[in-house]
């Protein structure tokens, strides 16, 4: 049974880890080498022709 | 209509006609026979409709998005009219006039249909149209998403005429009783796969970051409304149900629910409406694709820690209450990432809120937006907290961020999206698209005004002590002095329905527009 103190100090060491990681992985993957052509591309996509199917 | 929808239908009439049968309170027999008359009326139009022609996969399925628009319309206007009444309520309580239109009775009419049926409706029909043509491909699922438009209808209609009936399970913005909180799931499942299934067939690579956005609101929405509605019921047959969390652990995964319903509800899925519409009217690109992708996975991991701030000096433990403050302080960054990516896609395009009625009402909406973002960390902070909390300045707060934000955006994106979706060339009169624009926006200065002020008077006056350590003043004394800005309020809102009520009457003429009419109407110079 995981009590109230242990349940905290999880929360505030491997839970803060594990967000902090998962930020810098999300920043790292948006700078990933070659990402700006595609999002460049991506930030017209709304821009294309929207009353036929493609 | 299909043979498996017919048998659907012949199937939910029968469960009703058991339900009326064996019904133990007046209002399961109420809702029985809806089920009964509202299946069978559906039944025999499918009948009627009967078809095996498969769906021409080469248009998009726009019916359902212009149902949903209409849809949105009609359950705007009623919900801002019954928040008009029982604001007058407020003000005059000779206004409850009988126990059907009590205040403990329609004020979850008000919220559940601003934000379900208006919002919901508004979410619903955008992401149709939305994932679509980011996808380039019709609906998925044949008919599914009529189930979904329909079902969620319907749903609206147990949950309000329960609430008018003195039916409520008595959680704030989750009050319908068990029974209606399954078929909900049910609609919200379909509603799951229908989405999921344009996806999964999309023409495009990339799933666009406005998908990212609707499908982050449907997935967290099913999650936050399953758990806290764990409820058992009395009687399968009645509408009473008992929760199975008590006390603390039932007030956190209340506002759990409740305050990812504002994080995914009202905000992660109104950006989806912001990333696609706003450079779509602007005619410019998302100002930054990286930013949104990084205030979007920010967003959703900050948002779901942040509930706790609703229990502050509650019996809630103080980490956790320390916890729910400091993620919301954390949220200031990714929410004001998504208003400064939606602002600065008008680089270039600067002049359009000059010209344009609609660009200026998305950039209010999205300059409330960062109002309200900024205004609920600091209400989130204990100290300012033990001041705001259980006062006015709360709703002050919800209304500039529902009415500034989500009202606004939502009125933009139907003014955009009427004329594409009837054929026209541009919305009826822009003109008075500019007098909604400011009945609104001086409505809502009104009433927030008028909140922020009454709110704080009420925090100080429960907190003023005299000289020998009483109380300064009576709970009474402190409700008589809200009188004023109870009627200030009231005025805010009114001005903001009739802002709403011209915007009805500018997308009716607009259906309804000639080829004459279209000729000679106004658009925005280029």
């Amino acid at each position: 049974m995981i009590d109230y103190e242990s349940f905290r100090q999880f929360a505030d060491s491997w839970g803060l880890l594990y967000l902090t990681v998962v930020f810098v992985i999300v920043v790292l993957f948006v700078f990933r080498p070659g990402s700006k052509k595609t999002y460049d591309e991506l930030s017209r996509l709304p821009l294309k022709d929207d009353d036929h199917v493609q | 209509m299909s043979i498996y929808s017919i048998a659907f239908l012949a199937f939910m009439a029968l469960c009703g006609l058991v339900g009326a049968a064996f019904a133990v309170d007046s209002v399961f027999a109420f809702h029985s026979w809806l089920t009964v008359a509202l299946s069978l009326g559906f039944l025999f139009w499918g009948i009627k409709n009967y078809t095996t022609e498969p769906a021409d996969q080469s248009r998009y399925l726009d019916s359902v998005v212009r149902w949903g628009i209409i849809a949105t319309i009609a359950w705007g206007l009623v919900g801002f009219l019954v928040g008009i009444i029982i604001a007058t309520e407020l003000a005059f309580p000779e206004v409850n006039l009988f126990r059907q239109m009590n205040f403990g009775r329609l004020r979850p009419l008000h919220t559940s249909a601003v934000i379900f049926a208006f919002g919901g409706n508004a979410l619903i029909a955008s992401s149709f149209y939305v994932v679509q043509r980011t996808t380039g491909a019709r609906l998925a699922l044949g008919n599914l998403a009529w189930f979904v438009f329909w079902g969620y209808q319907f749903f609206i209609l147990l949950a309000a005429s329960g609430y008018v009936l003195g039916v409520t399970q008595a959680k704030e913005y989750a009050e319908p009783e068990w029974y209606a909180d399954i078929w909900l799931t049910i609609v919200w499942v379909a509603y799951l796969l229908v989405f999921l299934g344009t996806l999964y067939k999309r023409k495009e690579p990339h799933i666009f970051v406005a998908n990212w956005f609707y499908l982050s609101f449907i997935v967290t929405v099913a999650m936050l409304h399953i758990v806290n509605n764990l409820n058992l019921p009395v009687s399968w047959f009645g509408t009473q149900s008992y929760p199975l969390f008590a006390g603390v652990q039932g007030a956190l995964t209340q506002w759990w629910y409740g305050h990812n319903a504002v994080g995914f509800f009202l905000t992660a899925a109104f950006l989806g409406i912001m990333y696609y519409f706003v450079p779509k009217r602007a005619n410019r690109p998302i100002y930054s694709y990286r930013l949104s992708i990084v205030h979007f996975w920010s967003l959703i991991f900050l948002y779901i820690w942040a509930g706790p701030h609703h229990l502050q000096y509650t019996a809630l433990p103080d980490w956790a209450q320390t916890l729910g403050m400091v993620f919301s302080i954390m949220l200031w960054m990714p929410s004001w990432g998504g208003m400064i990516n939606g602002l600065m896609t008008l680089q270039g395009a600067w002049d359009k809120i000059r010209t344009d009625p609609i660009i200026r009402m998305f950039v209010l909406s999205l300059a409330f937006y960062g109002m309200g973002t900024f205004e609920g960390p600091l209400m989130a902070i204990k100290e300012v907290n033990s001041l705001s909390h259980y006062t006015d300045w709360t709703i002050g707060h919800v209304h500039s961020a529902a009415l500034g934000w989500n009202g606004m955006v939502t009125f933009a994106m139907v003014y955009y999206i009427v004329p594409k979706l009837w054929g026209k060339k541009e919305i009826y009169s822009l003109k008075w698209v500019g007098w909604h624009f400011w009945l609104a926006t001086i409505g809502i200065v009104f009433y927030i005004s008028a909140m922020w002020v009454s709110g704080i008077m009420q925090g100080v006056m429960w907190k003023s002590y005299n000289a020998a350590g009483f109380l300064e003043y009576s709970f009474a004394e402190t409700v008589a002095a809200m009188f004023p800005y109870y009627l200030i309020r009231t005025l805010g809102g009114l001005l903001f329905f009739l802002g709403a009520c011209l915007m009805a009457y500018n997308v009716y003429r607009t259906i309804v527009m000639t080829k004459e009419e279209e000729s000679n109407i106004e658009t925005v110079p280029a």
